[in-house]
């Protein structure tokens, strides 16, 4: 395989304020009422070949690819260290392509259900796709999961996420098309209320120089409380759901660290996951794993934008110099206490709420973004004065105002129709109809989810025009190295045998060997510097040509 | 195993033939609020979309683990 030089130059983004190169995960909760004993990996592989069939149509030459896994480096640790191989467990390992080979379908399932489903060329089911709009669509452990390309911006991270549920949507109606398959549901949540929790995470981009104990100092305040303006909400206390109630996150209650490696076992408020997916010595992608998955605009919105802006507070050395006591349990606390009322103690003897320590933050950010310039409203970066703005709103309405902060912050919101619930027909917390609507509130069909009955009424508030989010299921964003990902995909997917985060990898007739593209700048590959290539040409052979002919020819 | 998998379900959802995903459905009223609207019409609407057997579906829901 040959190394090819990297596109083109690329430039860089405003410092000091919501700007950064950023992306979502998000797992989907899958269920097959009609099969629930159905296995799970099977079905969310099911997912996956759906897409690739819905993508086939719409794409001449397939938009399906394999997933490149030279770069995945799941057990290097930001702290410095990496973790043995044998001393991981088996769910950390996801640098391993998780291929459900013949045979073990057919252990698991008996050799009928293997006909019946689709198979590629070497006889493996689809567990991977690379999407013509730069995401990647493919099965996690027991889910399937999407992770959006990268953004550079706040509002695209919500654009680029919410055209993921509409990628899973596009699943669920194709196998309910499939007399053959049973229909299958997905929801946009983190628990099944019966102990087990499932991610969806977020990826910001820091310079490496950044030292990582400032980040976890800087980020835990802020990680304990930022649940008020994006926790999903959630029926049930405790990880099994044993106590009645309701609270603010549905993450809280699976966290039982301060720092670590793991994401599935003994889960930290700060993960040290360290696969930078670019250049190593330059970058640290930093892993966030707190947070819920949402369908609210406005929560995801703020999710990501305060989650910036404080992050550039931490690489400017100006977040507040602020320690709470027991991190772990003031997390649990936060979410447990839907009235915002409950204080947590900091190391300095003060005690402060939730939206105290919210407020912190906001104070300082705005500081920063006002004294850096990113902030102004006509000359700023055009991003960190309405996330400033918004923050402050809901904060506000937090406090004083609830019924106006429930059409934006999606545990509200859904309180609401609980409450709603509760007082027409007198239900208890441990009401099953209560649970339904927890759950239901996340079916990502528009007829059956709540979340999307509520959008329908104007209940909730939209950041983005319907439109923008169906456009982002094909389109790539425009300013980072997922244009070129995307575009490579949906202009030559016949030609392109994998890709990654950076890279893709060219079989093209006329090469003898595999042609790997490196993108391991995240600020390159734009639709600036490769758009007018992919205009050029019709075929990947003089694509290629003309791209590696930039610099170098290939080396022998 | 299998062969639950492959029973037939008794309803599906019926409007299947587009493979293109759609955006949700436009709000019927663009300045409608959460204020003017009756939490009584809400829940009424909710009511005929819930699934039936809230128990069964809910106990039904059983995830294996994620990250």
């Amino acid at each position: 395989m040959t190394a090819a030089p990297e596109p083109a130059a690329g430039g860089s983004l405003p410092v000091g304020g919501a700007m950064r190169v950023m992306g979502a995960e998000t797992e989907y909760g899958i269920h097959a009422p009609s099969a629930p004993s159905a296995n799970a990996t099977m079905m969310s592989a099911r997912v996956v070949q759906a897409y690739a069939q819905v993508t086939r149509q719409r794409a001449a030459g397939g938009a399906e690819t394999r997933w490149d896994y030279t770069d995945e480096e799941p057990l290097h640790d930001a702290r410095g260290w990496t973790v043995d191989r044998t001393s991981a467990h088996p769910s950390q390992l996801t640098d391993q392509p998780p291929v459900l080979d013949a045979e073990a379908v057919a252990l698991a399932y008996g050799r009928e259900e293997l006909e019946l489903d689709g198979q590629d060329e070497s006889g493996t089911l689809l567990m991977n796709m690379v999407l013509g709009n730069g995401a990647r669509l493919y099965v996690d452990h027991a889910h399937p999961e999407y992770s959006s390309p990268e953004v550079t911006n706040p509002r695209d991270a919500v654009k680029w996420d919410a055209a993921g549920d509409l990628v899973a949507l596009a699943t669920v109606r194709r196998l309910a098309a499939d007399p053959d398959l049973p229909p299958v549901n997905l929801y946009k949540n983190n628990t099944d209320n019966k102990s087990v929790s499932y991610g969806s995470h977020e990826n910001y981009l820091m310079p490496r120089s950044v030292p990582f104990g400032d980040i976890v100092r800087g980020l835990t305040p802020f990680f304990i409380s930022r649940q008020v303006l994006c926790g999903s909400g959630r029926v049930g206390i405790g990880q099994d759901a044993s106590t009645p109630g309701y609270q603010i996150s549905q993450r809280a209650d699976f966290f039982e660290a301060e720092v670590g490696l793991e994401t599935t076992i003994r889960r930290p408020i700060i993960n040290t996951r360290d696969e930078p997916h670019a250049t190593a010595d330059k970058y640290r992608r930093l892993h966030v794993i707190i947070g819920d998955a949402n369908l609210s605009q406005v929560s995801n919105y703020l999710k990501f934008g305060t989650t910036a802006l404080v992050l550039s507070l931490i690489e400017a050395g100006l977040a507040p110099k602020i320690e709470v006591y027991e991190p772990v349990s003031a997390l649990q606390t936060v979410s447990h206490d839907t009235s915002l009322t409950a204080t947590l103690r900091l190391l300095d003897g003060r005690r402060v709420t939730a939206l105290d320590l919210q407020w912190m933050y906001h104070e300082a950010a705005a500081k920063l973004a006002q004294d850096t310039g990113v902030g102004d409203a006509v000359e700023g970066d055009g991003h960190t004065h309405e996330v400033l703005e918004r923050w402050a709103t809901v904060l506000t309405q937090l406090d004083n105002d609830r019924a106006a902060a429930a059409s934006s912050v999606e545990w509200l919101a859904k309180l609401s129709l609980l409450d709603g619930y509760r007082e027409r027909d007198g239900l208890e917390w441990s009401d099953a109809r209560l649970g339904l609507v927890d759950l239901q509130w996340a079916d990502i069909r528009p007829e059956k989810g709540l979340y999307y009955r509520f959008l329908a009424r104007n209940r909730m508030q939209r950041i983005l025009a319907d439109e923008a989010i169906a456009t982002a299921v094909s389109e790539p964003p425009a300013d980072t190295r997922a244009f070129f990902r995307g575009r490579c995909i949906s202009s030559f997917g016949k030609d392109v045998v994998g890709a990654s985060w950076d890279s893709v990898i060219f079989d093209v007739p006329g090469y003898g060997r595999l042609q790997r593209v490196p993108t391991r700048e995240p600020l390159r590959g734009t639709k600036a510097l490769t758009g007018a290539l992919f205009e050029r040409y019709r075929e990947a052979g003089p694509f290629l040509a003309e791209l590696l002919g930039h610099t170098a020819p290939p080396a022998a | 195993m299998a062969g639950q998998e492959q029973q037939q379900p008794t309803s599906r959802d019926s409007q299947v033939d587009e493979d293109i995903p759609e955006a949700p459905p436009a709000p019927p009223e663009a300045q409608a609020s959460a204020s003017t609207e009756g939490v009584d019409d809400l829940l009424d609407e909710i009511d005929g979309v819930l699934e039936s057997n809230a128990e069964e579906f809910v106990r039904a829901f059983v995830q294996k683990g994620g990250q």
